[in-house]
């Protein structure tokens, strides 16, 4: 390996990214882009659900019970019915999503101490949504209904009874649990993978369709010294793109940074090398620009979103799955960006990944120089 | 003098089809030798073996004294390449191009300046070494090419067809630096399809479907078509010679050729002889009669037709 060579390198690749504006224009604005429209877009959160009452009792306890589904962030009353007709073509208008039936004698049987009913009707085709809006129905009726208890037992006890157990929650590293602050860490990994390879692709298979490789390998220029020049280039705009991304999560989605930048600096570096040797792999095996960044699309993106433990926990996924997401390398950077920004745990949990990541570019540098150093046929 | 460049029985197949077939010949320093022949006759493809481009099925070869497949590194820093395909960085200004190759070839920093402008001067190109090189046109090209392939001086100088697709004054102009290459001790290997060109070599190599045909002297090629024997006939009576020369013995064809004729035979003398004689008795005067000498296309067609009656 020949430093000064593999300087020409890196210098001729700059040249070409510096040139080609648009391509460029498009590398830095990509990862500001996806952060924008996947950070609102990924958004997980189930709250404000659109609500519709049918209150058939219009009693004092009916409106004690809407007045407490109106005080709760979880519900938004989108308006009363007169009949079930109307909460049904509320759902099948997909205006609401919840609607509440309080049948005529609800005070009446609640009054007479026997077991008064509620209905709720839901709207099951987003099944995750649906089941998340049920849990916190159930939990308001049911601590409602508790409160009506506890009324009750009080007065008869002619003094207020202590409730035998309380639970007292304490929610670590996302103490709001907002999901923003779980997918945009998680985001900046997985959408690095792809657009480090992306950026990659196309530069070999770029030599190849213009005759340029040719000429290369005419030179006393070595496969490695082409690999590394070029993947320096790019590592250029890759850590301006992290950079972009991070202070996007931080300032816009307000995305706590516990950990310590140096670390998040280093294991950036180390992850970005290999997707850009990946990129580079892809292009010397595919030849050509258009099947090169097909392939660099292909086997980035769905492993670095789907199989990462970015949106989908890898402790849910079948195990024949599971043992596949070890080799994708999203899944440890998705780790050690969440690790650094939320809990701001550092080398000593994390090395274990920096050490995958490692190898895993040293192992695909090695590929794409053995790729490189192949003949013209 | 050791030679430049040699090679023995170098075979190249791919697959089944046998692209090079036990090439052998020898270059001496200082020589521009023409390697000619049809397209996809395997000129290329020798050249790319010769570079360390593609690894010889069978054979030996040896440039600049280093074996073609040992040392295909230490040949590569001995050599300039220029390929059939423009293949510079069409993105990067022309004085980028050079400075890229020049620092690739490991060219000494102290000399690096100099040679950047001699290939700028060589090239033309002085006054404009900050154009993009996708804007030059294709003389221009052409001529950065060849600098970028020498700008490390290499001992010798690979050029695939260097002047496919350019004027005929760029063609002449762009000889004439190869001349001056040569001239200074480079060993130039030149393929071309130019039959122009062909006659500018020192020597030749007619390579035909993967076999070395003929090799030698432009001058002694064009000596040794034996199946090339026509003369040049102008007479009084155009269409009276033709009828009086179709059915004679040893005469082969008359075909019309400009404001004469040309008279194909089977022996120069005798057949002059002959149809002086002919043309006495039919009272036809006989203003010129002459062997043509023939051109390089005539050597080239003739070796390839006589290639191909031996192996159909």
């Amino acid at each position: 390996m020949n430093f000064r060579r593999t300087r020409a390198m890196f210098a001729k690749e700059f040249r070409h990214i510096l040139r080609d504006s648009r391509s460029l224009i498009m590398a830095l604005f990509l990862p500001l882009f996806q952060m924008l429209l996947f950070g609102y877009a990924l958004n997980l959160d189930v709250d404000r659900i659109p609500t519709m009452i049918f209150d058939g009792d219009h009693s004092a306890d009916s409106r004690a019970l809407i007045a407490r589904l109106r005080g709760s962030r979880f519900f938004e009353i989108e308006g009363y019915a007169n009949s079930y007709g109307e909460i049904e073509k509320g759902i099948d208008k997909s205006k609401v999503l919840l609607g509440i039936v309080i049948p005529r004698n609800y005070s009446q049987h609640l009054n007479a101490g026997s077991r008064a009913n509620v209905q709720i009707l839901l709207d099951g085709s987003d099944s995750n949504t649906a089941s998340i809006a049920l849990s916190y129905v159930e939990a308001l009726v049911q601590s409602y209904a508790l409160q009506v208890r506890s009324t009750g037992q009080d007065r008869l006890a002619g003094m207020p009874l202590v409730s035998p157990v309380d639970a007292r929650l304490r929610v670590w590293y996302n103490s709001t649990l907002q999901s923003t602050n779980y997918i945009v860490p998680g985001l900046i990994a997985a959408m690095m993978m792809v657009i480090a390879a992306l950026l990659t692709s196309l530069t070999v298979a770029r030599e190849w369709e213009m005759g340029t490789m040719e000429q290369l390998l005419s030179t006393p220029v070595r496969a490695g010294e082409i690999v590394l020049g070029k993947m320096g280039a790019f590592f250029v705009v890759g850590l301006v793109d992290t950079t972009i991304a991070v202070l996007v999560g931080i300032f816009v989605y307000g995305v706590p940074f516990r950990g310590n930048v140096l670390m998040l600096a280093l294991s950036t570096m180390i992850f970005l090398s290999g997707a850009f040797f990946w990129g580079i792999l892809v292009s010397a095996l595919a030849r050509t620009q258009l099947f090169a960044f097909q392939l660099g699309l292909v086997t980035t993106f769905l492993p670095s979103f789907l199989l990462s433990g970015f949106l989908y926990a890898i402790e849910n996924m079948p195990v024949p799955i599971q043992v596949i997401t070890h080799v994708v390398p999203a899944r440890y950077f998705v780790t050690i960006v969440r690790g650094i920004f939320l809990k701001g745990i550092g080398m000593s949990l994390l090395w274990g990944q920096v050490l995958f990541l490692a190898a895993f570019s040293l192992l695909v540098f090695l590929a794409a120089e053995r790729r490189m150093r192949q003949k013209l046929a | 003098m050791t030679p430049a460049l040699e090679i023995r029985d170098l075979v190249k197949k791919f697959g089944d089809f046998t692209a090079v077939d036990h090439v052998t010949f020898q270059v001496a320093q200082g020589e521009i030798f023409g390697f000619l022949g049809p397209n996809g006759a395997g000129k290329s493809t020798v050249i790319r073996m010769l570079c360390g481009l593609l690894t010889p099925t069978a054979g030996w070869g040896a440039v600049a004294g280093f074996d073609v497949t040992k040392n295909p590194e230490e040949i590569r820093k001995n050599i300039g390449y220029m390929s059939q395909k423009f293949s510079l960085y069409d993105d990067l200004s022309v004085e980028q191009n050079i400075d890229f190759f020049s620092r690739i070839y490991s060219v000494p920093k102290q000399l690096r300046s100099e040679r950047k402008e001699y290939v700028l001067r060589m090239a033309g190109l002085t006054d404009r070494r900050d154009t993009l090189t996708r804007l030059l046109a294709g003389g221009w090209k052409q001529r950065l090419a060849l600098g970028c392939a020498i700008v490390h001086s290499p001992r010798i100088l690979f050029l695939d067809e260097p002047t496919s697709g350019v004027d005929p004054i760029a063609r002449r102009s762009f000889w004439d630096l190869i001349y001056q290459l040569a001239e200074g001790g480079q060993t130039i290997l030149v393929t071309t399809h130019y039959m122009d060109e062909a006659e500018y070599c020192h020597r030749l190599a007619l390579i035909y479907r993967g076999k070395l045909i003929a090799l030698g002297v432009p001058e002694q090629l064009k000596r040794d078509l034996h199946s090339h024997k026509l003369l040049q006939l102008e007479t009084s009576d155009l269409l009276g010679t033709m009828r009086a020369l179709e059915s004679e013995p040893g005469v082969l064809d008359v075909a019309v050729f400009g404001a004469g004729l040309h008279v194909n035979v089977e022996d120069l003398t005798a057949g002059a002889e002959h149809i002086r004689r002919v043309l006495e008795q039919k009272k036809i005067q006989v203003k010129r009669l002459e062997p043509i000498q023939p051109s390089m296309e005539d050597v080239f067609v003739g070796l390839i037709e006589a290639e191909e009656q031996k192996n159909p």
